[in-house]
């Protein structure tokens, strides 16, 4: 398969702050990918390093074979980028900016019916010769998705789409997205929704403070890095110290709930033995499967 | 992808967009300096007309009109293309423009003929409502036409230096306030500077806005306070000296580019 993206050794310095730290990865044609990360994990400047609001301070870039540097203007019109912040030009409608945006790629009048039939998969019919400073939040984010596919690019980055969007129009978009990666479309996603990347990400790049931490499926990651938890309801109100035949399992407390991470099944029976054996009664069970967050978590280390 | 079409397209967009964008606020980018400009020509004529000959059988209130129309068109060319950068950084959508294949080139091009286009549109309509008071023939026509491609897109460049170097309208202001309005206020539109004493004639000379006003006004009348092809050579000058900054400017993607 064809890399659509691909950093090499990329590094952004701010004066004495390393944005991003030497990350090498590639994205596939066609992938679901996603980029997770804290706040200042350099999600954001490696996104705005491809789309060439900012430049690398070394290493290399692509987009479709593409270096976005040296050949930016043909790495431009492969990509499609939605920013994070609800920008929009006041002195235009929706219609007009649309094809204004696809005329800078030097798509004309042709071009017309494909702005139209963006409009209304996006569900903006109504409102497209609104001005768009009278859009609200959820419509001026649809009309930044459907800017950046005016010109039809063959990879599609979405930097915190769902931020600050309704629960409805959240899903709504997701369906949206993943119908432009079953066309073929490659999507690279960062969000701050981890259960947004658990549902919608084939691969998934986890950052912190500038580098890569982990690179891997979703799927392998979940099953890397965790097996269920089980969840207890204990009679004992502090549990200060496990009994020692199980105190290498790691356990979490939440209120009166104690979560145990189980490294294999047969733990459960471990603990129980042993919980049964100091007489601490167990008042409600239930196992957990271990999500994405919790993966996160680990890798980040970031309680947010 | 990029081909020779698709950039044409592009810059052409950019260049239509700018001229809707000014269009669409008319009242305030056309209609606002015009009426300025014939306050000025009322006023001024009103007060001197009978007491001022500036050229030997030319009225002072026509002597005005050139004057006038190049301050406006200088002006209004500077506001354009500044006032459209420092907005779109502000507001954040200047990054729909940088997210595109447009080269600097494409972009100072699109801005550059935008705000000659704004500023000469501006001086047309200052010259049509002035023609009702006074009889203006113009006596080089070229000559008038290069000054205001010349003088506008000196102006329309520096304005594109202004509106990316700015980061918040109170500096753009400043570019305005204490910039161009003294430059362009003191530089001969209501005099000739031979009526000035020695040492602030040489003052003038230094402005570049006094060769821009004196060379325009030489297309009307054929006569002016120096030779029009010393100014007109001035001025391409300039233009292109800001012209080359200012590409450099959009190249490095200064203010622009993280």
């Amino acid at each position: 398969m064809k890399k659509a993206i691909a950093f090499k050794s990329v590094k952004k310095n701010y004066g004495q702050l390393k944005a991003v730290n030497g990350i090498t990865l590639s994205i596939e044609e066609g992938e679901f990918f996603g980029l997770l990360g804290p706040n200042g994990a350099g999600k954001s400047t490696l996104i705005n390093m491809l789309a060439g609001l900012v430049r690398p301070t070394s290493g290399s870039i692509s987009a479709m074979g593409f270096d976005v540097v040296k050949d930016y203007q043909n790495a431009r019109h492969s990509l499609g980028i939605v920013p994070q912040e609800l920008v929009f030009d006041p002195f235009f409608n929706l219609r007009e900016m649309l094809r204004f945006q696809a005329g800078y790629f030097g798509k004309g009048k042709t071009n017309d019916i494909w702005v139209d039939e963006i409009i209304e998969r996006l569900d903006l019919s109504a409102k497209a010769s609104t001005n768009m400073r009278m859009l609200s939040g959820g419509m001026k984010r649809r009309a930044l998705i459907a800017q950046a596919l005016v010109h039809r690019p063959p990879i599609i980055v979405l930097d915190e789409p769902t931020a600050g969007v309704d629960v409805e129009l959240r899903q709504k978009l997701w369906d949206f997205i993943k119908e432009l990666n079953n066309e073929g479309h490659t999507i690279v996603l960062t969000t701050h929704y981890l259960e947004e990347a658990e549902a919608l990400c084939n691969r998934v790049a986890m950052l912190r403070a500038g580098r890569l931490v982990a690179l891997d499926t979703t799927t392998n990651l979940l099953k890397k890095f965790a097996a269920k938890n089980l969840k207890l309801r204990l009679s004992a109100k502090k549990l200060f110290k496990l009994p020692s035949s199980i105190k290498e399992i790691n356990f979490s407390v939440d209120n009166e709930f104690y979560t145990f991470e189980l490294k294999k099944i047969t733990d459960i029976s471990k603990i129980i033995a042993a919980l049964n054996k100091e007489s601490i009664e167990i008042l409600d069970m239930e196992t957990v499967d271990q999500d994405l967050e919790n993966v996160f978590l680990k890798l980040t280390g970031n309680k947010n | 992808m990029n081909s020779l079409r698709n950039q044409f397209l592009g810059t052409w967009t950019l260049l239509k967009k700018e001229l809707l964008r000014f269009w669409r606020v008319a009242f305030q980018t056309v209609a606002a300096p015009v009426i300025t400009g014939i306050l000025y020509l009322l006023i001024f004529s009103h007060v001197l007309d009978s007491r001022l000959e500036v050229y030997e059988g030319v009225p002072y209130m026509a002597f005005l009109i050139p004057g006038l129309i190049m301050m406006s068109l200088l002006q209004n060319a500077f506001s354009n293309s500044s006032s459209s950068l420092i907005q779109s950084k502000v507001m954040g959508n200047i990054v729909f423009l940088l997210l595109t294949p447009l080269s600097y080139i494409q972009l100072f091009f699109a801005f550059l003929v935008s705000s000659i286009a704004r500023g000469i549109f501006v001086g047309i309509c200052i010259y049509l409502i002035a023609i009702l008071y006074v009889d203006l023939p113009i006596e080089h026509p070229w000559i008038v036409f290069l000054f205001a491609i010349f003088g506008g897109g000196l102006m329309g460049a520096f304005g594109i230096i202004a509106g990316v170097w700015s980061d918040r309208f109170d500096q753009m202001a400043a570019f305005g306030n204490f910039v161009i309005m003294p430059l362009s206020m003191l530089s001969g539109v209501f005099y000739s500077i031979h009526s000035l004493p020695a040492s602030w004639q040489k003052v003038s000379q230094l402005n570049p806005f006094f060769y821009m006003i004196d060379g325009f006004r030489y297309g009307f009348f054929g006569q002016s306070d120096v030779s029009p092809y010393l100014s007109l050579s001035i001025v391409i000058l300039f233009f292109i000296v800001l012209s080359y900054f200012t590409i450099q400017m959009l190249k490095s993607g200064y203010k622009l580019r993280g």
